[in-house]
């Protein structure tokens, strides 16, 4: 399956240092372009509370928040790329906190069937040479064009 | 064949590829088994009717199963180690 990365929904040099504003900031795009119903928003925070989503990695680490997919209309991924660091809880222990700079929130309409675009998503993680060279990145069509051929 | 759960927090994305990398490695191996899905609070069930637990979020619950700690298949950071201790589980 390919996965279009849409443009409308990659951010670089987000200035937020909550999780939650992230969060509420990346969820509310997918919203505003009609990727997640309404309620897809609410249900991100409340998951991430209880099964949180923070990646360590050997390069920068990446939080994979998601929701019920059936609260999305049509699968995609919001890209957010942070100015400065924020903790989110490791998935593997919730008590651990992670300095994360890159938020990647996944849209995951169907229940099985998304393992291409799933294994796209951590082999972009696993790139610690990638992942460090974006959250660099001072222009977004460039982080677009780095990013694509690890999507498509 | 041996069979192995693993399980996330809604049994859908990460657990996804986790199993994934899972049946690729004991493909590899030469080694027949069968992956299932679950939720994380799915797994003291369901967990006693499988050979091996993974899990990819924070399992606190009682299982009789070994339970594999398997967050390294999505990191890239100690895959090998992980691999290898889950085929050890089903050889």
């Amino acid at each position: 399956m390919k996965l279009k990365l849409d443009k409308n929904l990659v951010f670089i040099d987000l200035d937020f240092e909550k999780k939650e504003d992230i969060l509420n900031f990346l969820s509310n795009k997918l919203l505003e372009h009609d990727y997640v119903k309404p309620e897809y928003p609410k249900a991100i925070i409340e998951r991430e509370k209880i099964y949180p989503t923070g990646l360590p990695s050997l390069g920068v680490n990446i939080a994979i928040p998601h929701a019920d997919n059936e609260l999305v209309h049509k699968t995609s991924i919001a890209i957010g790329m942070l100015k400065n660091s924020a903790k989110f809880c490791s998935m593997e222990n919730i008590e651990k906190e992670l300095d994360v700079k890159i938020v990647m929130m996944l849209a995951i309409k169907e229940a099985h069937g998304q393992i291409e675009m799933l294994q796209k998503v951590v082999s972009i993680i696993q790139n610690d040479t990638l992942t460090r060279e974006i959250t660099k990145m001072t222009d977004k069509n460039k982080v677009l064009t780095m990013l694509e051929p690890y999507l498509n | 064949m041996k069979r192995v759960l693993v399980a996330c927090g809604n049994g859908i994305a990460t657990s996804t590829v986790v199993a994934s990398k899972i049946r690729d490695y004991a493909e590899k191996e030469g080694v027949d088994i069968k992956t299932e899905q679950c939720k994380l609070m799915e797994v003291p069930g369901k967990g006693d009717n499988y050979d091996l637990v993974v899990t990819t979020g924070q399992f606190g619950g009682q299982v009789n199963t070994p339970v594999v700690a398997g967050l390294s298949l999505l990191t890239g950071i100690g895959k090998e180690e992980t691999l290898k201790e889950i085929i050890s589980y089903l050889k």
